[in-house]
């Protein structure tokens, strides 16, 4: 098994997060994470799915997610020649003589404090997974108190967009 | 479906959009829904009204254009949609209201979605404001639907309908034909909305592709060429794409076997010396073997189905693969191939034909290809001569299945349609009707839906009303949706009906006997050898010979809905009991054929094992000889 990570432009319907959700289950697929959000075109929507699976299966995912007819294109993107991010808000268990060793850690991650209280640090963190893991690694002594993770967005490298050509498709349609 | 080789591709169609808007016109949204089905040609509908769908039926009663067919129960009106599509190669329609009306609908739809029958389901929904408050009769048929149709559509704007009809009716019918719903909210079919036709679609991620990729056509040509034992492994997607015609002249062009799968009976002519048979569970000896065997299988339409291929892993060894179909997920699904094509089958075809004959030309053509593979057919020769399709005649003297069915497809007018149940009585009808053109074998192949012949044979009827119409049904299959007959008498749709009545769940009763010690757990539908009970089961063989299913008599029970009824106990009487059915044009007619309840179905590959251990008959394992070149 490997990690694969599918930009995914879908038109921007109602029901179209569950057709794919659903299209993930009916065929057994495994979904590792999953974001959405709207593109630069108010109409299209970017999924970013994040797939456990062998090479075989995952050109099964490909075909069927473009037999949806509201997908537009999927592009896998290499993890050589695309950025991937996550962000993660966690609560860390802070008292006097804890959290300046805390907010170091934050500050070697390149991380931010976003909110100190008397029992607590929240820490607002964006990176790679192997980046926000080794730094929840070393935030773990402290006791976690709370952690929210969203899933991984990504872009290419470079000068080219992928939602270029599929803007003009949906311009020529419309 | 006509049959026609017009030498050039089929042209796509024009977007609606490119075309002369007409001026808007003030109508309710029900009324534009009916326009809107006049307007793309849907000219009969399969139905039942109900509380959310009424306002629809109001302007239907008026259209002079579309006819509905009012059903006794929404799942004949999804069966008889997809029965009209498959004999007619149009879009099947049929319409139900919210909630139950919807979900009655959910068979069929899975039904079609599984055998890729291009049929628009209209059901009504509760009033936009009523979605998600669980309202009375509030179904979300368009969640439940999702993983079993090609596309679906929620309509809260009347203004949105045009468009949606339009959009439903092109992804039906186009690429991969299948299966969409068009849900439409209460209050969108009543309020007032404009009408322009055609209305601007809007589809941008919906682009099937149709020409296949010259390159690969090249690759798979030589491949043709160069194999020794090629098969044409022909599924239903020839005969979606009207590819019939092309396909005879590359099989007579290259000498290659043909096997047609069950989804494709009729896609070349059973009588044809190059056609081996079906293949799969219950396939032909020698189609199975020749799969087995090849050394070059060119896939088109069809899908490498677990019931073709068995056991995956030992499917066709020394095979090639060219895979060629309209949806490129098919495509390496199950097998992986080694030359894909994506493409309309009758392009690919169309185009392999020329490719052919252009290695041909070159000199590029192998010895076996050049001499039409005489070796390879001296095999298959001597299995199709040492297994062909037969069956043993009951010791007893009672009518045997096989030969009703047998007798039934010969006596049978031509151009006869036959629809089939799901079962025993449903291979058999594979097997011992000929099937020589397209268009003239409905079943229900993938979703293996008991219960289909009725209602499709009623809707193959109501769209070629100048066709006879039989149903091979099961008295299991007919116990499950026999009550469109009543529909079928009311509406003047003389359908035919035979009942190959055994008094039991055949297929399963089948396999009962052969892998769980003849242990018939629930399988048994006739009274007990006292003729007043029945638990539904029993263990080994009856004791008194058994007379089929008598509780209910099929023959009153299709007296009381209109029908006329017939009996069949004697082979004597058989020819006799079929004339008589084929010479009634003007009511439907079911006649009940009472026959030996342990007839079996063979040729069978048992579930899980390999097509290499296919039996010809019980305990009958052919012996193929060595494949001296292997």
């Amino acid at each position: 098994m490997s990690k694969h990570t599918l930009s995914v432009l879908v038109e921007n319907t109602p029901g179209i997060l569950a057709r794919i959700a659903a299209l993930f289950s009916r065929r057994g697929f495994n979904i590792d994470s999953l974001a959405v959000g709207v593109t630069e075109h108010p109409d299209i929507s970017r999924i970013t799915i994040v797939v456990n699976v062998e090479d075989l299966p995952l050109e099964q995912v490909t075909k069927q997610l473009n037999k949806l007819v509201n997908v537009l294109k999927i592009v896998e993107l290499e993890p050589g020649q695309a950025v991937q991010r996550e962000l993660v808000l966690a609560k860390v268990r802070a008292d006097n003589e804890t959290r300046s060793q805390i907010i170091e850690i934050v500050q070697l991650f390149r991380a931010k404090t976003v909110d100190v209280s008397p029992e607590a640090v929240t820490i607002e963190a964006t990176g790679s997974s192997d980046k926000l893991e080794a730094m929840l690694k070393m935030l773990e002594p402290f006791g976690i108190k709370e952690l929210v993770q969203s899933g991984t967005i990504a872009i290419g490298r470079g000068s080219r967009s992928i939602t270029d050509r599929s803007l003009r498709a949906l311009d020529r349609s419309a | 479906m006509t049959e026609q080789a017009t030498g050039s591709h089929p042209q796509p169609r024009p977007r609606p959009s490119g075309q002369q808007t007409a001026p808007a016109e003030q109508l309710t949204g029900a009324q534009s829904l009916i326009r809107s089905l006049e307007e793309v040609g849907a000219e009969t509908v399969f139905g039942i009204p109900g509380g959310a769908i009424m306002p629809a039926y109001d302007p239907l009663m008026d259209s002079a254009k579309v006819r509905h067919i009012l059903v006794r129960h929404e799942q004949g009106a999804g069966h008889a949609a997809t029965g009209y599509a498959q004999a007619t190669g149009k879009v099947g329609v049929c319409m139900a209201t919210s909630g139950p009306g919807a979900t009655n609908l959910v068979t069929p739809i899975a039904d079609a979605h599984m055998d890729s029958v291009p049929l628009v389901a209209i059901t009504g929904q509760v009033a936009s404001k009523a979605i998600g408050t669980d309202a009375f009769q509030e179904a979300d048929i368009v969640g439940i639907t999702m993983p079993i149709t090609k596309h679906n559509f929620l309509v809260t704007r009347a203004e949105d309908i045009p468009k949606t009809i339009a959009e439903a009716f092109h992804i039906a019918s186009t690429g991969r034909p299948g299966p969409v719903l068009v849900d439409i909210a209460k209050d969108a079919l009543q309020v007032k909305t404009t009408f322009s036709w055609p209305p601007q679609t809007d589809l941008p991620g919906y682009r099937p592709v149709t020409k296949p990729h010259a390159k690969q056509i090249r690759e798979a040509a030589k491949l043709i060429t160069q194999a020794k034992r090629p098969v044409l492994y022909v599924g239903g997607g020839v005969l979606k794409a009207h590819a019939t015609a092309e396909l005879k002249v590359l099989a007579e062009l290259t000498r290659a076997p043909v096997t047609t799968t069950l989804m494709a009976l009729g896609a070349f002519p059973d009588s044809h010396e190059l056609h081996v048979g079906m293949p799969g569970m219950h396939g032909a000896v020698t189609a199975v073997t020749a799969l087995q065997k090849a050394d070059l299988i060119v896939a088109l339409g069809a899908r490498f189905d677990d019931r073709v291929t068995g056991k995956l892993d030992s499917f066709a060894p020394y095979a090639k693969i060219v895979h060629a179909d309209i949806d490129p997920a098919e495509i390496g699904k199950n097998r992986a191939a080694d030359v894909p094509i994506v493409g309309d089958a009758r392009e690919v075809i169309a185009d392999l034909v020329q490719a052919v004959q252009a290695e041909t030309a070159d000199g590029n053509a192998g010895e076996a290809a050049k001499n039409g593979y005489a070796a390879w057919w001296d095999l298959l020769s001597k299995w199709r001569e040492t297994y062909p399709l037969s069956y043993d005649l009951p010791e007893d003297g009672s009518l045997a299945p096989q030969q009703v069915i047998q007798r039934i497809g010969q006596l049978a007018p031509e151009g006869t349609v036959f629809a089939a149940g799901v079962g025993q009585h449903q291979m058999w009808a594979a097997h011992f009707i000929d099937y020589e053109k397209p268009a003239t074998w409905l079943n229900s192949g993938g979703a293996g839906t008991m219960g289909y012949a009725v209602p499709a044979a009623m809707g193959a009827k109501a769209g070629k009303p100048e066709a006879p119409v039989w149903a091979i049904d099961g008295d299991g299959c007919f116990q499950m949706t026999n009550q469109e007959l009543t529909t079928c008498a009311l509406n003047n749709i003389p359908i035919k009906v035979a009942v190959i009545n055994n008094g039991a769940l055949g297929m399963v009763r089948q396999w009962q006997n052969l892998f769980y010690d003849g242990r018939y757990s629930n399988t048994v539908l006739h009274a007990d050898d006292t003729g007043h009970e029945n638990t539904g089961s029993q263990v080994g063989a009856s004791k008194a010979a058994r007379k089929g299913t008598r509780v209910p008599d099929f023959v009153k029970l299709s007296e009381a809905m209109g029908c006329v009824a017939l009996r069949c106990e004697d082979p004597a009487d058989l020819d006799k009991v079929i004339a008589e059915a084929n010479a009634i044009n003007d009511r439907p007619v079911v006649v009940d054929f009472i026959v030996h309840e342990d007839a079996q179905v063979w040729p069978m590959v048992a579930a899980g094992t390999s097509n290499d251990e296919v039996m010809a008959a019980r305990g009958v394992r052919p012996d193929f000889g060595d494949m001296a070149d292997d």
